[in-house]
């Protein structure tokens, strides 16, 4: 399959607008000019389209609940708020491709009847916030963006709103707080942002990756989209690789490619001629698996089936030389530093977690403290909000589930599973 | 204190792009904090005036987000990223040497005022580990061979 988000990266002038157009960029958006918003909608929604940021949601339903909402205006917000540990897929979009970003946002602006988008940029990524700052002037100047998208009467106005270093911002309703100027917290859900979003308003919010798959889909239509990859969730999806492979990077491949062949074949196998321990497939908050499960194909309906998630898609190869444990400390030092405070089970929870480990892990584990561990996750899992605290109970039972030998090892002082880990 | 002429211009040329005035918070603390270097209670109550909000309101949110400094910073902000694919190639061991090197410590300034460092939760960068930030540089790919050098060009 040819490169469809990653079309073009290699040159290094792909982010200028007249590189994008002259290999058929925007004629997507011309072509959106000519349909009905409800046709554009059905057609996403034939696709078979499903959200790129974790959750898999189908994008066209999405919008259909938006696009149902009697109340005006209605906010189209781009969710750049990767923050997922191990995911950088939406990086070569908005740094080497901001225009196909841009176009998909019109289109989709257009297709929602939303005059106004946000991109909801991660603080971390200061040279992104140029690039796009950069390529939606230039989209203005040509006529892509304004009150009358090349004449047509279509208004979509587009800012990159910058975020401040909060992971749970990635989360739709704490991502709309901080869009409006407030603390990055998650809402309870109903009222769902299709109904009550940024500004009390109708806020579609979807991700980078999701809204730079809207152009192919106008292009070439939902029959012959929907035939790539997995025809349950199908379509061009981007496997950001990294840990012990020869070739970390960001790889796009037709949903469901399986495991083995991301790991092996694109990005090059194990590092050093060493064995494979275990890998996390979605982003450090999907299950862990161990080396019998590299058959798993990659996309949302299967993953599930073979014990994991898709997540973000982004896969953390560990070899054997891995310390387990202090991947699973790493990892939950990342969650109490992120909950962002609102539900108890979460909050006290990830400290209470992370200090567990950090004992284990020091050589002064105690033999209940595995049974402590999961009854902690057991404690926090659906207990929360939103899905973070999820999240951090995910790593732990799961890491306990595949590898817990190696967390009785430590705590009985055999440390024949520690290795050269830094 | 009142916000710099300079910062005001800059806050209301994006005040068309919010429908609140809320909104142009977030926008208004980096700005604020490019223009004093960090987020002193002083900035805090200028930005709030500015914007008429409410001091807490302005002051608990600067303080939710990572990357809004309200103590003073170095001359220089290291942003070191150690979550996990970054410390399977070395991360923490980089922590130690800036330590030893800089005498600066997680969430600290070095006592010349150099550097101020900061453990960042991953900052996209999985594939070219360990990764870091300097001011609004990005240098991937860190080894205990080159960082020095990197920095070296921070005075």
């Amino acid at each position: 399959m040819a490169n469809y988000l990653l079309k073009n990266i290699e040159d290094p002038r792909s982010a200028e607008i007249s590189v994008y157009e002259s290999k058929g960029g925007y004629k997507s958006l011309k072509k959106a000019l000519s349909m009905e918003p409800k046709d554009m909608i059905d057609e996403v929604k034939k696709s078979g389209l499903r959200g790129r940021g974790g959750a898999g949601f189908p994008t066209g339903m999405k919008w259909l609940f938006a696009a149902g909402d009697p109340k005006f205006p209605k906010y189209l917000v781009c969710n750049a708020d990767e923050g997922e540990p191990g995911t950088f897929k939406d990086r070569p979009i908005l740094e080497k491709n901001p225009h196909l970003l841009i176009e998909g946002m019109a289109i989709s602006g257009r297709a929602l009847q939303a005059e106004y988008g946000y991109i909801y940029l991660r603080g971390e990524y200061p040279e992104a916030k140029n690039i796009l700052d950069k390529a939606i002037a230039q989209a203005y100047e040509k006529g892509y963006l304004g009150d009358s998208i090349l004449g047509s009467g279509t208004r979509f106005h587009l800012a990159v709103h910058q975020g401040a270093g909060a992971y749970i911002c990635g989360e739709e309703t704490a991502l709309i707080n901080s869009l409006e100027g407030r603390r990055g917290q998650p809402r309870i859900k109903p009222p769902f942002p299709v109904n009550k979003g940024a500004f009390q308003k109708p806020t579609i919010v979807n991700n980078v990756e999701t809204l730079s798959n809207i152009p192919l889909i106008i292009e070439i239509g939902a029959g012959p989209y929907s035939k790539i990859g997995n025809p349950e969730c199908p379509g061009p999806k981007l496997f950001s690789v990294s840990g012990h492979v020869n070739k970390p990077g960001v790889y796009e491949l037709p949903m469901g490619t399986p495991l083995r062949e991301i790991i092996y074949e694109h990005a090059g196998g194990i590092r050093n001629g060493k064995k494979l321990k275990a890998v996390i497939p979605g982003g450090i908050s999907t299950p862990v698996l161990p080396p019998d499960k590299l058959d798993a194909p990659m996309d949302f309906t299967s993953m599930p089936k073979h014990g994991s998630m898709l997540g973000s898609g982004a896969v953390i190869v560990f070899d054997e030389t891995t310390c387990l444990v202090k991947v699973t400390l790493r990892a939950m030092k990342f969650f109490e530093h992120e909950s962002c405070g609102k539900c108890t089970p979460c909050r006290e929870g990830t400290g209470w977690l992370r200090a567990i480990l950090e004992r284990i892990e020091n050589g002064q584990g105690r033999p209940e403290d595995i049974q402590l561990l999961e009854d902690v996750s057991l404690n926090i899992a659906g207990k929360t909000f939103c899905p973070l605290g999820d999240g951090a109970s995910t790593v732990v039972i799961n890491f306990l589930k595949h590898f817990k030998g190696e967390f009785e090892g430590h705590i009985k002082g055999d440390y024949s599973y520690k290795a050269a880990t830094g | 204190m009142t916000l710099a002429q300079g910062a005001i211009a800059e806050i209301e040329a994006l005040r068309i792009k919010y429908p609140s005035g809320r909104a142009l918070l977030l926008p208004s603390l980096y700005i604020a904090q490019k223009t004093y270097g960090w987020l002193s209670p002083e900035a805090l109550r200028a930005v709030a005036r500015h914007l008429n909000l409410p001091e807490p309101i302005v002051k608990g949110t600067a303080t939710f987000y990572a990357m809004y400094k309200t103590k003073p910073m170095g001359r220089n902000l290291i942003q070191l990223c150690t979550n996990v694919s970054c410390m399977l190639f070395g991360a923490e061991k980089l922590v130690d040497l800036l330590k030893e090197r800089y005498k600066v410590t997680p969430g600290g300034t070095s006592p010349d005022g150099r550097f101020s460092l900061v453990i960042m939760e991953c900052i996209g960068a999985c594939d070219r580990a360990p990764a870091m930030l300097v001011n609004a540089d990005f240098h991937p790919g860190l080894s205990e061979g080159n960082i020095f050098g990197i920095l070296e060009e921070y005075k």
